[in-house]
């Protein structure tokens, strides 16, 4: 399984060797394309955005915004009027992007905050707490672990219809709230990998199982915690199938449904383009900031447990 | 996350300790004991517990139990034994899906493996570079809807960069998307850009756990980088790179929502990929049955192939002492 711990301490030991050859040319080259292609999509939005859609079709091949104009991200964010929409090549019908970006971190917050909080109460259950049955509860949310999500999709609309939960923002983030398999069982392994030491002394000094987790245990463990935090906020803000089976109205639309909606109003006159990226980037915006904010720690703790 | 707790401290009898240190990891260690932690881990585990039958294991079971009934949400469902079954061995639609489905998984694994794989090891032997690394992740900070939506730009036919770029080395402008053949290779390839960054870091991941020893000592006996590769590299990180293909496999199987952004199943049922087409049964039809039904065909399908590569691979068994 794919997972993140904090054990980090095999970067940096090793030599860096910087003497260039032929080979290493060549390598840094094929990175240099690497990079290149991950990253030139970003920039074309950029560019798209802020051009106007007559001067795009006008000079599609132009490497610079065409026409420099701020007038995607107006229609994007619902700044103009239909009529100015509809003349600049838009569909006319914006996006409430405030409303969308509310519902997308309320969402995503509930989910993130509450699931790994659950996870982590659970995983230091079955890794340090003694109770009868504990390794086959364990064995069967591993057994969780194999059923792929999209399984689980149909029959949870047809629970969250019955729970009348239909578009409501409860509705999307309820399944995911209280835990995945993974969630589980990658906090448990950084538990059990945890000194017993730390947790005698503490025992020692007094403190009883339940201080221990709150102030020993999840404190030691803020480093995957963030990681996983940051990844499942990232899933859960761009997830769109599950949104998008239990929202019908703007009242509990996220922001990739919205997207496609809007992507799916073509004009007349053929795609919003510029419309269109503007709103791309600013749905893609704010995870972009999050991971900015934590990439270093993020990237060096991705690493990797076997499932045994 | 910070949460403080208000529960006064509370002793634990020392022999309690010590038991703990000899006894770790047995459940039977608690039940000699007598009563261990249990209610205090039933607090601790039932939040999750509620999580996992509620919305993992009972859904799971009714999935199952749907795929047995004529249902369309409306009327409570009615037991039709194998009938979504024996339809669906004779639609040919959905044959048509499972074919298109694994045409993009082969295309999207077969792409984004060599390629990640690539990228780990340029990364592993080239730079120690976090920044690079982070570079490589950002696409999988956008949403599927997002890549969708810009691929679908950049591959437009009349006014794309890449068909402007196709274009002006004075070859053929390809309707990638639009194109019976093209769509579905298309399609694996905008979620290789997504993806490749995500499995390049596990790889890597799995790269850092060689010791350099090897590669230090395999130089002083003369051998060149390709040749490590291939005696060093491949064999030590085969468990990883076989658990890592097991999870994208499972993934790729998954495929819904760069299809719903960029090509609504078409051209003519081109891109008409399994999730697709049992989403519009189950949303567009009304026939949560049958949906259920090629659901539980894709779940079989997954354990299938996720079982026979944890075989033919080892998976389970590292080289690495």
């Amino acid at each position: 399984m794919a997972a993140v711990t904090a054990s980090t301490t095999r970067t940096g030991i090793r030599p860096v060797r910087r003497r260039l050859s032929p080979g290493r040319i060549v390598a840094w080259a094929v990175m240099a394309v690497i990079i290149l292609v991950t990253l030139l999509p970003f920039y074309w939005i950029l560019r798209t955005a802020l051009s106007t859609n007559s001067a795009l079709a006008a000079h599609p091949g132009d490497p610079l915004p065409v026409d420099l104009t701020t007038g995607g991200f107006e229609r994007a964010l619902g700044l103009q009027s239909t009529k100015e929409a509809i003349a600049q090549g838009g569909a006319g019908g914006g996006l409430k992007f405030w409303r969308y970006l509310i519902n997308s971190v309320v969402v995503s917050t509930l989910i993130t905050v509450c699931q790994i909080f659950f996870s982590a109460m659970a995983a230091y259950a079955f890794a340090r707490l003694r109770w009868r049955g504990r390794d086959k509860v364990f064995g069967l949310f591993l057994a969780g672990l194999m059923v792929p999500t999209i399984f689980t999709l149909l029959p949870n609309f047809v629970l969250i219809k019955q729970l009348g939960l239909v578009d409501n923002l409860l509705g999307i983030a309820l399944p995911t709230m209280f835990m995945t398999p993974f969630a589980v069982f990658f906090l448990r392994q950084f538990f059990m990998n945890v000194p017993r030491e730390v947790e005698e002394a503490a025992l020692l000094d007094g403190a009883g199982k339940i201080r221990i987790f709150f102030r020993v245990m999840l404190p030691m463990a803020s480093t995957p915690v963030l990681t996983l935090g940051v990844l499942t906020y990232i899933t859960a803000w761009n997830d769109y199938f599950w949104p998008l089976m239990v929202s019908y109205s703007d009242s509990s639309r996220v922001l990739t449904v919205a997207l496609a909606i809007f992507r799916a109003q073509t004009p007349q006159t053929g795609y919003d383009w510029s419309g269109l990226m503007a709103a791309t980037l600013i749905a893609a915006l704010p995870m972009l900031v999050l991971f900015g904010f934590f990439a270093r720690r993020i990237v060096s703790s991705i690493s990797f447990t076997g499932v045994k | 996350m910070t949460v403080a707790s208000s529960s006064p401290p509370s002793r634990l009898p020392l022999d309690g300790v010590t038991e703990a240190r000899t006894k770790p990891r047995t459940s039977r260690a608690g039940a000699r004991e007598g009563r261990g932690d249990g209610r205090l881990a039933a607090v601790f585990v039932a939040p999750a517990m509620l999580g996992f039958v509620v919305f993992l294991l009972w859904p799971t079971l009714r999935g199952i139990y749907l795929s047995f009934t004529r249902f369309n949400l409306l009327t409570p469902a009615e037991w039709v034994g194998l009938d979504n079954y024996v339809r669906m061995v004779h639609d040919p639609i959905f044959w048509d899906s499972m074919k298109v489905t694994v045409e993009y998984v082969l295309i999207n694994i077969g792409v984004q493996t060599v390629s990640a794989l690539a990228i780990a090891v340029l990364l592993q032997r080239l730079t120690q570079s976090a920044v690079l690394r982070g570079i490589v992740l950002t696409p999988y900070l956008m949403s599927n809807v997002v890549a969708g939506i810009v691929w679908l730009w950049i591959l437009d036919t009349q006014l794309g960069i890449g068909n402007e770029i196709i274009a002006g080395l004075g070859l053929d402008r390809v309707p990638f998307l639009a194109d019976e053949t093209w769509a579905i290779p298309t399609i694996a390839l905008i979620n290789v850009w997504r993806h490749v960054g995500y499995t390049a870091l596990l790889l890597f991941a799995g790269l850092q756990a060689i010791p350099n020893d090897m590669y230090e000592a395999a130089k002083v006996d003369g051998a060149s980088e390709w040749r490590m590769f291939w005696r060093i590299t491949m064999p030590l990180l085969r468990p990883v790179l076989a658990v890592v293909l097991i999870m994208t496999v499972i993934g790729s199987f998954q495929v819904f929502d760069t299809v719903a952004v960029a090509t609504q199943g078409g051209p003519a049922n081109a891109t008409n990929v399994l999730q697709y087409y049992i989403y519009g049964s189950a949303f567009g039809r009304f026939q949560f049955g049958y949906a259920s039904a090629m659901s539980v065909a894709l779940l079989v399908v997954l354990s299938a192939i996720t079982f026979l590569q944890y075989r033919l691979t080892r998976a389970g068994q590292s080289d690495l002492g």
